[in-house]
């Protein structure tokens, strides 16, 4: 009986997350090394500054963990989990200048396995807290502005400035903004190729089922082939165009480079956008479209009042597929000399530089879920009928 | 979405040729080969390189179906119904993770070779296989779970001999979801000194050798693609057995 | 005036609709009702071309249909179809206001018309305008796409098994209304269905369906006392045929003088009415009224001798 009560009392995964919680707190929360290749060396979270800047943020961690356990207080279970976020930034923004002072111009800070699984954690709670909230569209699309604003003003500040992938941020800005902007080139300028080649090509399977029989098994065994091999075979295809084709050159079309990157990005595509599309135009009701041709639309009405709106959020879910698939692939790029977040991934696998991975992994993750969380909000707002509707 | 009866021995066959013999297509690739540099990947034979990149998604998948599986099986009971929710989100959202900075966040973590290729597979593997197991296990007939406990099995027994087999065409779809990527992701692994086929791929960019480039890509591709329809030929038996 | 002229489809060896004629004037329901398979709906199909005669054409008001483009013949063709086929992302008023829209109808213009057609049919257009289908009762869903295919006040209303859907009991309150505004506003109805009683109930000329042809075409009463052939005698059911035809003949035909015991039926109430009070209550007449005065009694024995008479 004493359970029972206890378990409508208590969130058995708040529980959970605060056990694991304390147990990350006694891991290495920060790696202090003398510079950016070798090992460091681990420091407690109460370690990393004097004990009167280190308290605020321990106990907003603990408090955020705390808050998390009891059940059916979405709300205070949020406040939670932002609180125990912001003890994690507080922690980052006291620790890294603390730990740096006197110990030379090569020293790195970093944060250690205690921060980032403290980071998982948390995050994990305010997704089981969000999950539960239900929120809407609007509110999501808010959520993600509001984190987007504090992550930006955090770095913008120079508070984070001294831990060591920010330092390598700084000493290839230049190099940052031009391949972010590479990468946001690849992903979405491969999105928007192959929409339009895949949208058309979508409705004429959706009007043609031999077509469709014969076009999408073709895309879906593209899409199989493993992401360095599709990459790799764009290589001499598009190093025969640019030497066959007179001007193709000019184009900037090579075997190397962002053109055989950009193909194979396309070529990925091409499923979700034409197997989304015949999906969603053949989600309209049977009924419907049979009325709509005997109160004399013509097939281009059909298309445009009937199919595509009730098909949108269908479509619009390929979409989502393929930009969150391109913003991660795109880092291949970086093999074939295609520019994007991979040029630091694969530099620092190169050079064995930690920092120098992060500063490629860890945009490409924020980006990749920052589209999903838009898609999937779009998604949603082009749901035009009210729940429960077929 | 099968290649159909007459191309797939044919691919098989080119497969086993361009592992086993690759030196018969010399003159084929020698065009794109640099002057006078090797045409046919030697430093390891592509066979050996083969079975260590299947090993290494058999072992990835095998460990994610076990555990994903198990943790599909306990959000589904009533005990453990609080954690589904939130295992959701997290296999949804975590799926947004892009697979090459999964393998490449793990370096830091593990360092360079099978290990982290390893925890990559397998932690990526993980999220399509438990979503799919838990649809599987939450949509079966209710008559059918209502006849099974009138005929008196237990609950282990209505897992073992009803939910498991019903869901089974399902999941398997998720497995094939989890081994298409793995194949992908262990390919990339040779950047962390994984032995993939990758390899063949990466030394003929490092060295601007576009004959080994397809090579490797020809070999991995047509593993992938066979693969995936292997598996698509087992879930329709099994659809095809559970009537689905 | 509809008038079908040899009208025949053909799918390769297959003769789904063979050479039906046929005459609908204008102010009238026709029933047409067959067994799945009689080709009533490809007969109903053809005429707004959804789809093409094989041979034969159809005139509407003396005009060939084919001489008009497909899509622009429809616009003037009401068409309802079983399960409505409302449009499940539009709000209930821009549903009815649909074929208006297509027609270029000036907005306020529509949303009057689909204000007057939503009272027509006894819903509060300020309380249903607004909504979306999933958001009514099947029987509404139903009314809203009826009004829908009346909105442009079509030549002709083509309806395709259009209470299929319903449960029996708003099945009858929905041909009540049917005939109610059929009435009011003197539409033209062709109507398809597979259920002889709606077909009896509905139709001022029910037309008979059977392996692609028409085997009878008259009034429910025709049908029903003479049945063409074997087919129809049975669509029509031989036990129920007397009862089908007394529900047909009002009480005030066949009133007496005299008076009875009981609660009296007003004269426009059936035959079948007055047998049915008759034996729940074992009296051998029933007494009538007529607004709301007495008028005399019917009794048992002038019901038999009606049924038999056409039996």
């Amino acid at each position: 009986m004493i359970q029972d009560r206890v378990a409508g009392t208590v969130s058995p995964p708040g529980v959970l997350f605060a056990m694991l919680g304390v147990a990350a707190l006694l891991t290495p929360f920060m790696t202090l090394a003398a510079n950016r290749i070798v090992a460091g060396e681990g420091v407690m979270a109460w370690a990393v500054a004097a004990p009167a800047l280190v308290a605020p943020g321990l106990l907003a961690v603990a408090a955020g963990l705390l808050l998390g356990v009891p059940a059916g207080k979405p709300w205070l279970r949020l406040f939670g989990s932002v609180l125990g976020l912001s003890g994690l930034l507080w922690l980052l923004m006291q620790g890294a200048p603390a730990l740096l002072d006197g110990e030379g111009g090569y020293a790195r800070v970093s944060p250690a396995i205690g921060f980032w699984l403290l980071l998982v954690i948390l995050s994990l709670l305010l997704a089981d807290t969000l999950t539960a909230l239900a929120p809407g569209p609007w509110m999501r699309l808010g959520f993600l502005a509001v984190a987007s604003a504090v992550l930006g003003v955090v770095l913008w500040s120079g508070a984070l400035a001294d831990l060591s992938v920010m330092q390598e941020f700084s000493s290839r800005r230049d190099a940052f903004l031009r391949e972010a902007l590479r990468h946001l080139g690849l992903a979405f300028g491969s999105l928007a190729t192959a929409t339009v080649i895949g949208f058309p090509l979508g409705i004429l399977c959706h009007r043609r089922a031999g077509l469709r029989g014969a076009i999408l098994p073709v895309l879906s065994f593209l899409q199989t082939i493993p992401s360095l091999a599709m990459f790799g075979l764009m290589i001499p295809i598009l190093g025969w165009v640019g030497d066959a084709v007179p001007g193709a050159q000019d184009l900037g079309i090579a075997g190397i480079g962002f053109a055989p990157a950009f193909l194979a990005l396309v070529l990925y595509s091409l499923l979700p956008v034409v197997g989304n599309t015949a999906a969603g135009l053949a989600a309209a009701p049977p009924a419907a479209l049979e009325a709509a041709r005997g109160m004399g639309m013509t097939p281009l009405q059909r298309l445009l009042r009937v199919e595509l709106p009730l098909g949108l959020p269908i479509i619009l879910t390929g979409l989502r597929i393929v930009l969150v698939q391109n913003i991660g692939l795109a880092v291949i790029a970086g093999l074939i000399g295609g520019g994007g977040f991979g040029t630091f991934v694969f530099q620092g696998l190169n050079q064995t530089a930690t920092d120098l991975i992060l500063l490629g992994a860890l945009p490409t993750v924020a980006l990749a879920l920052a589209a999903a969380i838009v898609m999937d909000a779009l998604v949603d707002l082009t749901r035009r009928t009210p729940k429960g509707t077929p | 979405m099968s290649i159909g009866w007459s191309l797939r021995p044919i691919l098989a066959l080119f497969l086993l040729v361009l592992v086993l013999r690759p030196e018969w297509f010399a003159p084929m690739l020698a065009p794109l080969a640099p002057e006078g540099g090797p045409v046919i990947y030697e430093r390891a034979s592509l066979l050996s390189l083969s079975l260590s990149h299947l090993a290494l998604v058999a072992a990835a998948s095998a460990a994610a179906v076990v555990v994903a599986v198990t943790l599909a099986i306990l959000v589904t009971r009533p005990s453990g119904a609080a954690f589904r929710p939130v295992s959701r989100t997290v296999a949804n959202m975590g799926q947004t993770f892009p697979p090459v900075a999964v393998l490449a966040l793990a370096v830091p973590a593990l360092g360079f070779g099978a290990g982290p290729t390893l925890v990559a597979l397998f932690l990526y593997g993980l999220l399509p296989i438990f979503e799919n197991a838990v649809t599987g296990l939450s949509n079966l007939p209710p008559a059918t779970m209502e006849a099974a406990r009138g005929i008196g099995l237990n609950r282990w027994q209505r897992l073992v001999r009803v939910e498991l087999p019903l869901a089974l065409p399902v999941i398997l779809t998720g497995v094939r979801l989890s081994v298409v990527i793995a194949m992908g992701t262990a390919t990339i692994g040779s950047t962390v000194a994984a032995r993939t086929l990758g390899e063949v791929i990466i030394a003929g960019l490092l060295t601007n050798n576009t004959a080994y480039v397809v090579q490797g890509g020809l070999v991995v591709g047509l593993f992938a693609v066979l693969i995936y329809d292997a598996m698509v030929q087992l879930e329709r038996r099994l659809a095809a057995r559970v009537g689905l | 005036m509809i008038e079908i002229d040899g009208i025949t489809k053909t799918y390769g060896a297959m003769t789904a609709v063979d050479a039906v004629s046929m005459t609908v004037e204008t102010g009238t329901i026709t029933v047409i009702v067959g067994t799945s398979g009689s080709g009533k709906t490809t007969l109903l199909r053809m005429i707004n071309r959804l789809e093409e005669p094989s041979a034969g054409e159809v005139r509407i008001n003396g005009e060939a249909t084919h001489s008009l483009k497909p899509h622009i013949l429809r616009r003037r063709i009401g068409y309802a179809i079983q399960g409505h086929g409302l449009f499940p992302h539009h709000t209930v008023g821009r549903n009815i206001g649909a074929v208006p829209e297509l027609l270029n109808w000036p907005k306020d213009k529509i949303r009057a018309r689909v204000d007057e057609l939503l009272e027509l049919f006894s819903m509060d257009p300020d309380a249903f305008r607004d909504r979306y289908p999933a958001e009514l009762s099947g029987g509404q869903q139903q009314r809203v796409g009826v009004a829908r295919a009346l909105a442009s006040r079509p030549d002709l209303l083509l309806m395709d098994e259009p209470f299929g859907a319903l449960d029996p009991i708003i099945r009858t309150r929905a041909q009540e209304d049917l005939r109610r505004i059929q009435q009011r506003l003197g539409s033209t109805i062709m109507l398809v269905t597979h259920d002889m009683e709606e077909a009896i109930r509905l139709g001022d000329r029910v037309a008979v369906m059977d392996g692609g042809k028409l085997v009878q075409h008259g009034t429910p009463a025709e049908i029903i006392a003479a049945p063409a052939t074997e087919f129809v005698a049975d669509m029509v059911g031989d036990v129920e045929r007397p009862l089908r035809l007394l529900s047909l003949i009002p009480a005030g035909e066949v009133v007496e003088e005299g008076t009875a015991n009981g609660e009296a039926l007003p004269a426009s109430a059936s035959l079948r009415d007055a047998l049915s009070a008759c034996l729940w209550t074992g009296r051998e007449a029933v007494p009538i009224e007529r607004d709301g005065a007495a008028a005399g009694r019917v009794t048992l024995a002038a019901i038999r001798a009606r049924a038999e008479a056409h039996g």
